[in-house]
């Protein structure tokens, strides 16, 4: 039976982090850097890789600087939520572990219309790869659900499988908001009710203008080539450390440096500075980087070498 | 005789993929079946999202015994050769018998084969055809090396005769056969066991399942048309549309729904892509007025409000994405009637490169506008009006709307083009500038389009001929075959008359101007070919000067084909065989050309002088004829040869001992090779 219908967007997060606790994952906080997507959280991106079992969920802020539209778009955000699980090796039942989760947001199965729509997902900057679809609840997409087949270049075996929420859409559709800003953050009856415009409408509207107006190019583009720089730099080290003794591969260090590279180059895309030309050039400079922290992932303990 | 049934159940198969995967396990499984000796009487596989089925009746309970003679080695052959013969065929000495043959006493070994039991090749290819399966695309999931589509749930594998079912024991990895599946993913999830196709097929339709995609998606259409017939109003035809639909459903319940009023005034075929691509809604329109004015969605489940809450949903996301798709008919409408001829996109169309070799989509539109200008006299179109349609034509391609669904592209550039308040003519072309995109498509008229979907196609093909990118194989990423075939359709179903050399090396500069022809030639030959125009017939024409005007190109082989099939063409061709081959050979063993000329004054024989003036008359006939194109009567006129090119060879001998007079009759032959060559170079005519 479904649960009751939330009462606010928090309310909706806290119920799948309850729910994915309950199914035995580990609940992560979000990855603190600016990211695009949950996918580049390294609880995914890195631990989709090598053999060693894995189920974490979590929240993850993230950015998209050319979907900023002041705040004033019903339903589109530069800065938004997305709810990311991952499990490895993808279990039998995942497809009803999932259905369980939009039950315990309040889905009525048996009022509404699931449909699993073909989606095959790449990300041609992660040099990722899977199968799976676009989750529709009435003809709106609810998640996306992906067995991935490749990260980083490398082959996923075990394979995992990941689902990915767009919170708000979720939440809007769930407690039948129309607006985005209109929807109710906290409980509409606590003594200080907000909203999640109270919470964000200012936020889109500075962040729109920076991202596509002020932020200066020129710095930008310096620090998309120091990141990259960087991440060559910190693989390129010998893996026995001097100091320790010990064998330290950063792998997660240099992974650092190409999600930086990865949203610097969001930012100048949504400032029109990068021709089309240069995009590919661009997304397979930090293809580059993310193949080579995935290369180093796989070397280490937690990719579950001995 | 048992029937088998095999359900193979997994998660969501892509719709697109369902029917093919059907057919190849309908395929490699009988298949393997008649290989092993298991034949049977009939066999029919089915899909829905979530199931391959493969049900075959009548099948052998077991494949026949095979006994099969081995002939071994002479008696007396060294034992060695005896051994090995045993091994390979698997019986001891005793079992051999011992015949004369051709050399002597010799060693035979009868080999049975015995029959296998239908459930243990069943068995056998099943898991061969699972591990194998020519999936186009396909995955693995979970721990295990298993590859398919989505991740496979459930083998369902039986036997079934009068007596009894019998579960084919399969075991693929961690999956074991059974004889069990579930109904609906939602309202019949319970597991229930099978006994029979007929029981499989009766009992998942209670568990509201449609097993028959065809029978789907006519529940679908039925009930689709009735509901809109119920309002006065129509479905939109969609048959790609249907089938994915009912690859999306176990169980279709159609709904119709409003399209919110003010959406309504949006272009029809805005609303039909944004709702197609996105919803996978069927448009329903006004039969009278030809709006549209609701939508039909399918859902896969049969709800306690009769699919209120469902299609309050749809309604919801329909109107968001319409939102959008007015929001940006409204941004471009304000572009298109600026009053500066769509400068702001026009102009933006400078920052997208077209090709990276090949510069930006201004720069290309500036050639194609060039060549339009040239081209519109040729077509009958104002050079001035043909030259601003090339430079709008592709405006909207900066415009909002087509950003979000490029295939509206040109279609939208008609509505701003006429937004902006240009002439129809050159609004239209921004449509139809495009076409033809296939074989079958409508090929534009109105000259003005001509003109620019002629220059269009012939930039992309010079462009990307100048930059070494042709078709190899199967291989054409630019559509370059597709654009030829466009050019040669716009010339011939508009019968201009246009020298493509001259377009070719204008735009090219000369460098591949030659080598396009030919593929040109190329494209021709399959689209006459199609027509039934013999190849050699299309050689023989080609060969001929002018044969870049494509119109003459093809008015020669029309012309000659028709000849070819009569009695004047056979006259011809061996008129004119006749008299090649002998000149041939003479001019080889000469190392000449006899082409001075025969003069009739050394003529000896009445049959020679008969064939002078034959020539004469013939000549004096086939000029006019020629100069007005009219093909068939000058070949004709050639054909009319035949009775004194025959006389003469009968009367004279071309070798006469009179060098002078052999050289005169040679030449003369070369007066007839000369006369029946001005439609076609015979010499390729097979036969």
């Amino acid at each position: 039976m479904p649960a009751e219908t939330p009462r606010s967007f928090q309310e909706i997060i806290l119920r799948l982090q309850t729910y994915w606790a309950s199914k035995g994952c580990a609940i992560l906080q979000p990855y603190d850097m600016e990211v695009g997507a949950g996918t580049f959280h390294p609880a995914t991106t890195l631990r989709a890789l090598g053999n060693k079992p894995w189920a974490a969920a979590y929240v993850q802020p993230s950015r998209r600087p050319t979907d900023g539209r002041y705040g004033e778009n019903p339903n589109r955000l530069q800065h938004y939520y997305q709810y990311q699980v991952l499990i490895k090796p993808s279990p039998p039942n995942l497809q009803e572990l999932y259905l369980g989760s939009l039950e315990a947001i309040g889905i009525d199965m048996a009022l509404h219309d699931i449909r699993f729509v073909e989606d095959d997902w790449e990300s041609p900057t992660l040099g990722a790869w899977g199968l799976g679809w676009e989750v529709w609840c009435d003809g709106m997409e609810v998640s996306q659900f992906t067995y991935f087949q490749q990260v980083g270049g490398h082959d996923c075996h075990p394979v995992s499988g990941e689902l990915t929420y767009g919170l708000e859409r979720l939440a809007m559709y769930v407690l039948g908001i129309d607006h985005v800003m209109d929807m109710p953050f906290n409980d509409p009856d606590a003594p200080q009710p907000l909203s999640y415009g109270d919470v964000f409408k200012q936020t889109e509207e500075e962040y729109a203008r920076w991202n596509f107006d002020v932020a200066n190019t020129d710095v930008l583009l310096k620090h998309f080539e120091e990141a990259e720089a960087e991440c060559k730099s910190i693989l390129a080290q010998d893996h026995d450390d001097p100091k320790t003794g010990k064998r330290i591969i950063m792998a997660h260090p240099a992974y650092d440096q190409c999600i930086k590279a990865s949203h610097i180059f969001n930012l100048l895309d949504a400032r029109g500075v990068i021709s089309v030309t240069e995009r590919q050039a661009y997304i397979g400079r930090v293809r580059a980087l993310a193949k080579q922290c995935a290369d180093a992932f796989v070397q280490t303990a937690a990719a579950g070498v001995a | 005789m048992p029937d088998l049934l095999i359900e193979l159940f997994s998660e969501e198969i892509p719709a697109g993929l369902q029917a093919r995967a059907a057919d190849d396990l309908k395929r490699l499984m009988t298949d393997g079946m008649v290989e092993a000796g298991l034949t049977y009487a009939s066999a029919a596989a089915f899909h829905t999202p979530r199931r391959l089925v493969l049900t075959v009746e009548d099948v052998l309970s077991e494949s026949p015994t095979v006994v099969e003679e081995r002939k071994g080695p002479k008696v007396g052959a060294p034992e060695k050769a005896l051994e090995g013969f045993l091994r390979g065929a698997g019986v001891s000495k005793d079992d051999l018998e011992v015949r004369d043959d051709k050399k002597g006493q010799t060693y035979f070994a009868k080999i049975t084969k015995p029959g296998r039991p239908a459930s243990d090749i069943v068995s056998d290819l099943l898991e061969n055809t699972i591990r194998t399966f020519p999936w186009p695309k396909s995955m693995r999931w979970g721990a295990g090396p298993l590859r398919w589509v989505r991740p496979l749930q459930s083998i369902l594998c039986i036997l079934t005769d009068e007596a009894e079912t019998q579960v084919v024991p399969i075991r693929v990895d961690d999956f074991v056969s059974g004889d069990k599946t579930k109904g609906h993913r939602f309202m019949a999830p319970a597991e229930f066991t099978v006994t029979s196709f007929e029981d499989y097929e009766a009992k998942l339709k209670r568990a509201k399942v449609i097993l028959r995609a065809d029978e789907r998606a006519e529940t679908i259409w039925q009930d689709a048309t009735n509901q809109a017939f119920a309002l006065g109003l129509e479905v939109v035809d969609d048959k790609g549309l249907l089938a994915e639909v009912s690859g999306l459903v176990e169980w279709p319940v159609v709904l119709l729904g409003k399209i919110d009023e003010e959406f309504l005034e949006l272009p029809p075929e805005v609303l039909k892509t944004s709702m197609k691509e996105h919803q996978k809604f069927f448009s329903v329109r006004n039969p009278k007025t030809k709006r549209i004015e609701c939508f039909v969605t399918v859902a896969n489940i049969e709800t306690a409000d009769n699919g209120a809450t469902i299609l309050a949903g749809n309604q919801k996301v329909l109107s968001a994405r319409l939102a959008d798709a007015k929001f940006f008919w409204e941004n471009d409408l304000r572009v298109a009637k600026a009053g500066d001829d769509m400068a702001q996109w026009t102009s933006a169309l400078s920052q997208v490169t077209f090709h990276n070799k090949l510069g930006s989509q201004a720069e290309r539109i500036d050639r194609i506008a060039a060549l339009a200008r040239e081209l519109a006299p040729i077509v009958g179109a104002d050079a001035d009006q043909a030259d601003q349609a090339a430079r709008i034509a592709k405006a909207d391609l900066s415009s909002e709307m087509v950003y979000e669904f490029p295939e509206l592209q040109g279609l939208m550039g008609r509505y701003y083009a006429q937004a902006a308040g240009m002439d129809q003519a050159v609004a239209n072309a921004c449509e139809a500038h495009y076409s033809p995109l296939g074989p079958s498509d409508d090929v534009p008229t109105e000259p003005i389009s001509v003109a620019v979907a002629l220059a269009d196609k012939l930039d992309t093909l010079t462009g990307f001929w100048a930059i070494d990118e042709k078709p190899t194989g199967s291989k054409d990423p630019f559509a370059l075959r597709r654009a030829a075939l466009g050019v040669i359709r716009l010339v011939l179903e508009n019968g201009l008359k246009l020298s493509l050399k001259g377009c070719l090396e204008r735009a090219d500069e000369g460098a591949g101007a030659a080598d396009l022809l030919s593929f040109f030639h190329d494209r021709l030959k399959v689209y006459l070919r199609d027509r039934g125009v013999r190849h050699d017939v299309i050689d023989a024409c080609i060969a001929m000067p002018g044969n870049d005007d494509l119109m003459l190109l093809v008015k020669r082989a029309t012309a000659l084909s028709e000849t070819l099939a009569t009695d004047d063409g056979e006259n011809l061709i061996q008129g004119f065989k006749r008299a090649n081959n002998i000149l041939t050979q003479a001019e080889e063993k000469d190392g000449v050309e006899y082409s001075f000329g025969a003069d009739p004054k050394f003529a000896e024989d009445a049959a020679e002088k008969a064939l002078f003036t034959a020539l004469d008359q013939a000549d004096g006939a086939i000029k006019p004829a020629m100069n007005a194109e009219d093909f068939q009567t000058a070949m004709a006129e050639m054909a009319k040869l035949r009775g004194p090119i025959d006389a003469f060879f009968t009367a004279v001998k071309i070798n006469d001992d009179n060098e002078m007079i052999r050289r005169n009759r040679l030449n003369l032959l070369h007066r007839i090779r000369t006369t029946c060559g001005a439609v076609a170079d015979l010499t390729k005519i097979e036969g």
